[in-house]
């Protein structure tokens, strides 16, 4: 409780009293009692990791914050593969048990101990250290790590939504953020997943179909979840260093804005396809280019893209700037070939209603 | 912690390079040797014959098996190794990078265990 009242002390005369202040110094307390259990149960585990690794010093008096910091970077350490890094900063860091790693990422429950098992020898044995990099080696070994936390988001994001994994990625990048308050990048994950979150319930139908964002229902948009990602990202910009998050945060941001701001959003795209150029990038560059300046210029570029010839989401973009230039017959075509391309029931459910109003 | 750096290349990329090359390379290492030993890093590094002068022994059912050659053909060789002690992983992997062969070839960094007991 004493904590909640130090976080209203902290946050109000920022962000102002909230409505009802009882309820909210309640909720925060509840927030924070569970957020303490869940580290300690980390702190356990990662008590044994360290009492298996006779080369590590045990420090039981570094404070919490920090500690967590050099799991976080030990986790993800490049010498380790990309799976067992994610799957160890679950458990070391946010504290998920094996069979809640295991059911997420769709692996038995034996294969995902046995991952751990061997993540934690190697930490040992090749002397991973549990350290903040050295600044030299901290830009690229941030990127390692932002890029593990988006991961299990996008794990979560489905379809099929995972809740709880989207849940955990957010709470990984909010402890990133306020260990690292001078990294903009790590402010622009942290918004950037807020933001994606907040249409959690627009984006998939009660029947579990995916919702274009022009047709979802406002009202299912989560209003405080798009405040606190504004204020994320208004956090790294001010930090005065764009980098890809930020950007891609930038962008959702803008989408919920009524209307939303197309010729803004493509300039934005293009900014993003100049730090990571990628023909998925140029994809959602042209669709809206398209949305900005009409279906001709967004197919234009749409085009001239090469490499994405198995990408769904590139034949269906096609087929959908091809019906609104009246070219029904070449949009069937398209919707088809991303029909056959779609990954998932619930694409191809959404793949199938398009195709039947261009008329096959 | 004691890391050993094995340095594997093209076997036979060696002979195809120009003198001028050759020098070039040996430079780079003797620069490389250099800057490890005055940093106090250095436990030991040698240079291996190419893989024509490997010759392997395998013993079954007591018997002696030494055949021409090494024991299964790989496109990268082992042409030599670094064994270094630093603090962490990080320092040695920092080392590795600098290698010269790392430009073409692999490095491959081992730990070394020095705790026979706590070897799983």
């Amino acid at each position: 409780m004493q904590d909640a009242f130090v976080r209203a002390a902290e946050r109000w005369p920022r962000d102002g009293v909230p409505d009802n202040p009882g309820a909210w110094i309640v909720a925060t307390a509840r927030n924070r009692a569970i957020d303490r259990i869940r580290r300690e149960r980390t702190l356990v585990r990662k008590t044994e990791l360290l009492a298996r690794a006779a080369e590590l010093p045990e420090d039981e008096e570094a404070t919490i914050p920090d500690e967590r910091l050099e799991l976080i970077f030990a986790c993800c350490h490049p010498a380790l593969a990309p799976e067992a890094q994610v799957a160890l900063t679950l458990s070391l860091v946010g504290g998920l048990t094996t069979p809640e790693i295991a059911r997420a990422f769709l692996v038995p429950e034996p294969t995902l101990a046995q991952r751990l098992v061997r993540a934690k020898r190697k930490i040992r044995d090749a002397g991973i250290p549990l350290r903040v990099p050295a600044e030299h080696l901290m830009p690229d070994r941030l990127r390692l790590v932002l890029a593990t936390i988006y991961l299990v988001f996008n794990a979560g994001y489905g379809p099929p939504v995972r809740r709880e994994l989207c849940g955990e990625a957010i709470r990984l990048a909010a402890v990133l953020a306020t260990l690292m308050p001078d990294e903009p990048e790590a402010h622009g994950l942290h918004a950037l997943l807020l933001l994606q979150d907040a249409r959690r319930d627009a984006r998939v139908s009660p029947a579990g179909e995916l919702v274009l964002l022009a047709d979802q229902d406002r009202n299912l948009w989560d209003a405080s979840g798009i405040e606190q990602g504004r204020r994320a990202l208004e956090r790294g910009l001010a930090l005065r260093i764009p980098g890809p998050y930020q950007l891609q945060a930038a962008i959702a941001s803008l989408h919920y804005e009524e209307p939303a701001d197309w010729a803004q959003i493509a300039l934005l795209y293009g900014r993003l396809a100049e730090l990571t150029p990628t023909p998925v990038i140029e994809l959602n560059r042209a669709v809206a280019v398209a949305m900005a300046d009409g279906p001709e210029p967004g197919l234009e570029i749409v085009d001239g893209l090469t490499g994405l010839e198995r990408y769904h989401l590139w034949h269906s973009t096609r087929a959908d700037l091809l019906h609104r230039l009246g070219r029904d017959g070449e949009a069937a075509a398209a919707y088809s070939r991303a029909l056959e391309l779609a990954p998932s029931e619930t694409e191809r459910t959404f793949l199938q209603s398009r195709l039947s109003t261009v008329g096959s | 912690m004691q890391y050993m750096l094995l340095i594997y290349g093209s076997g036979d990329s060696w002979e195809t390079l120009t003198p001028e090359q050759q020098q070039e390379i040996g430079a780079a290492y003797f620069a490389f040797t250099e800057e490890l030993q005055s940093a106090g890093k250095m436990v030991a590094g040698d240079a291996l014959q190419p893989i024509t002068t490997a010759t392997s022994i395998r013993v079954r059912d007591g018997e002696t098996l030494t055949t021409d050659g090494p024991f299964a053909e790989t496109k990268e060789v082992l042409g030599g190794y670094y064994l270094i002690d630093v603090d962490t992983i990080d320092e040695a992997l920092d080392w590795a990078a600098k290698i010269p062969g790392a430009k073409h070839g692999t490095i491959e960094v081992r730990p070394v265990v020095t705790d026979y007991e706590t070897v799983s």
